[in-house]
């Protein structure tokens, strides 16, 4: 078994802790969530939405906005707390969280505003994303294309064939950031599906490829900044992330993966850990 | 008829830049002139379904419209889910031009051959489905795809059918198109079975028997209107396509019919395939006639289904005897046991 060059050794500071608890409050309001998903994906959200995408909240489709998918829509607590923050839909869309009179469900759907696709069943984000990104240069337009997919979603064929697709057509505006917490629903992913040497695949496939600690803010940033890595080729990014970021008790524990039926004892016990 | 409607898809595309074509591994040479007149906007992207579909789903919200071709098998049964997700619940403008509809690929076995498709894709909300009679309909349905809104799919037969279509009969995408009207029984065609149809309709004219023909190239959305309208005026309903008889026309119709509670009801039947994978190889021919999807079947099933009268609604044991033949076998040997 090949393990990880990399692990996360990052501390949180104000802002992600701030942002975990908008999370365990929408897992509050409807009781439910992909919590371990969303925390391993946060840093990544929040620097792509603080300082790298062009978008325009009040404008979601703005032609020259970037294009970001979620394509592991499960982490989408994560993504609905930073578009409501950024002024996407009213805050009071997330207290509504699953329910029946409000638009933010389980998995991401399109008709809520900043999001670009319906995801939730994994390995659909990066076709769609490579249609995007097709279309951007052939457009020869300057925005670019971010897609987000977990490592379990990597299980997935149509991740490969989308990855040759991309790799062949030499599209220097898509970037995959691989959200590689090396857990999956059922155990690690190196029992479930081992994807190591993950970078090389990448690689194999045609990406300019970088390895990077997903909770450091700076170095999320320093590497999102500089992109593509290689002005030839589409870009894949391994953020090396911990399920459950954060919270010491869900950290690497697969139990956090979805959790459902969340009592007012374990919500207190998540704040009391973002503090 | 699939060359009708790629040569369509290279004149649309000449006069409409929103025009993208997507192939998987086709033949040598496939659009050959449009690969080299518009070599962005044609994309041969390997056996790989599901990222076709969605990398098409991509562009189509980017507001282009992309034609995909491929063998209708593995268009429909290896990317359902890119169908469902991709193209269907995100509404784009995604054609799906299908190789090789029904028994087509008769000699090539199971693998190949696309009896389900209908039934499946039909369940989908959103989604189009049109299966033209003839390479003339086709360029009719093709030349109204640029401006139709969603995904379609559309059935291509096996190329160089007979012509049956006529052009003064105006098509639109999403109507039936009525070709011959008589009030002894109605048949209902899709694809190529509008052939039968026809032939059928003639011969039994011939024994005083007045057909009416009703032909739906789009089996959805459904134009229940039409259908219901045609089968009012008659005591005998008859679908025939080259599909399986679970969900495509037939089990369409049926359901309006079910639900219309015509009084007194319809003698109905569906000619199709049975709901089993073909076992023989041959041609789509011989396995059409294996299947009984002929002329001579449709022509005996209306024969018999107009002479007959219809059946006096039956008692509750009756029901279970007729739904079990071994029903009568099974009381005997309770009956033994028990002495």
């Amino acid at each position: 078994m090949n393990q990880p060059v990399m692990h996360s050794q990052s501390q949180l500071d104000k802002r992600s802790k701030e942002l975990r608890r908008t999370i365990i409050k929408i897992l509050d309001a409807g009781r439910r969530g992909h919590v371990g998903s969303a925390f391993s994906v946060v840093e990544i959200l929040r620097v792509l939405y603080d300082d790298i995408l062009h978008y325009d909240a009040k404008n979601p489709h703005w032609k020259d906005r970037d294009r970001c998918i979620l394509s592991k829509g499960h982490g989408c607590l994560a993504l609905y707390t930073i578009l409501a923050e950024k002024g996407f839909f009213p805050e009071a869309e997330l207290w509504k969280f699953c329910k029946a009179d409000g638009i933010l469900g389980g998995h991401p759907e399109h008709k809520v505003p900043g999001v670009e696709a319906s995801t939730g069943s994994l390995g659909h984000g990066l076709s769609i994303g490579l249609g995007f990104a097709l279309n951007g240069k052939i457009e020869k337009a300057k925005h670019r294309v971010f897609v987000i997919v977990g490592d379990g979603e990597c299980d997935e064929g149509s991740v490969w064939e989308a990855a040759l697709s991309a790799g062949k057509h030499k599209l220097s505006n898509l970037t995959v950031i691989v959200d590689y917490n090396k857990h999956q629903s059922y155990s690690t992913t190196f029992e479930v599906q081992d994807l190591e040497p993950f970078a090389d695949k990448w690689r194999s496939f045609g990406f300019g490829t970088v390895e990077v600690d997903g909770h450091d803010v700076e170095a999320l940033r320093k590497l999102f900044s500089s992109l593509p890595v290689d002005s030839q080729k589409p870009t894949a990014i391994i953020c090396h992330t911990v399920k459950g970021k954060g919270i010491s008790f869900c950290e690497n524990n697969m139990k956090w993966h979805h959790k459902s039926k969340v009592s007012d004892e374990e919500i207190v016990k998540l704040l009391e850990q973002v503090e | 008829m699939r060359q009708a409607s790629l040569d369509v898809v290279y004149e649309l595309a000449k006069k409409d830049k929103r025009v993208f074509f997507i192939g998987s591994d086709l033949g040598v040479g496939v659009l050959q002139k449009f690969k080299d007149e518009m070599p962005e906007r044609f994309l041969m992207e390997g056996v790989s379904e599901a990222n076709i579909v969605g990398l098409a789903a991509g562009l189509a919200m980017e507001g282009k419209i992309v034609y995909i071709n491929t063998i209708a098998t593995f268009l429909t049964r290896r990317c359902f889910e890119q169908i469902v997700l991709d193209l269907c619940l995100h509404n784009v403008n995604v054609r799906l031009l299908a190789s090789g509809g029904g028994l087509v690929y008769t000699p090539l076995g199971p693998t190949h051959e696309a009896i389900d498709d209908i039934a499946i894709l039909r369940a989908i909300p959103n989604m189009t489905i049109v299966a033209p009679a003839d390479a003339e309909e086709m360029r009719r349905v093709m030349a109204q795809t640029l401006d139709y809104p969603g995904p379609m799919y559309i059935r291509f037969a096996k190329g160089g059918d007979p012509i049956v279509t006529r052009e003064d009969i105006p098509f639109k995408i999403g109507k039936a198109l009525l070709y011959r009207e008589g009030s002894d029984a109605l048949v209902i065609t899709t694809g190529i079975t509008l052939q039968n149809g026809l032939e059928a309709a003639e011969r039994l004219a011939q024994e005083g028997l007045e057909i009416t023909v009703l032909h739906v190239p789009t089996v959805k959305p459904l134009d229940k209107e039409s259908i219901l309208k045609a089968a009012d005026r008659v005591a005998t309903v008859v679908t025939i396509e080259e599909h399986t008889i679970l969900g495509g026309l037939g089990g369409a119709v049926a359901e309006i019919l079910a639900e219309a509670n015509f009084n007194p009801g319809k003698k109905f039947k569906r000619i199709g395939i049975p709901d089993v994978f073909p076992k023989k190889y041959g041609s789509q021919a011989s396995l059409m006639k294996e299947f009984k999807i002929t002329t001579d079947h449709l022509v005996d099933v209306l024969k018999n289904l107009v002479n007959s009268e219809i059946p006096a609604k039956l008692s509750e044991s009756e029901l279970v005897k007729a739904a079990s033949p071994k029903y009568e076998a099974s009381l005997a040997i309770k009956k033994e046991k028990r002495e």
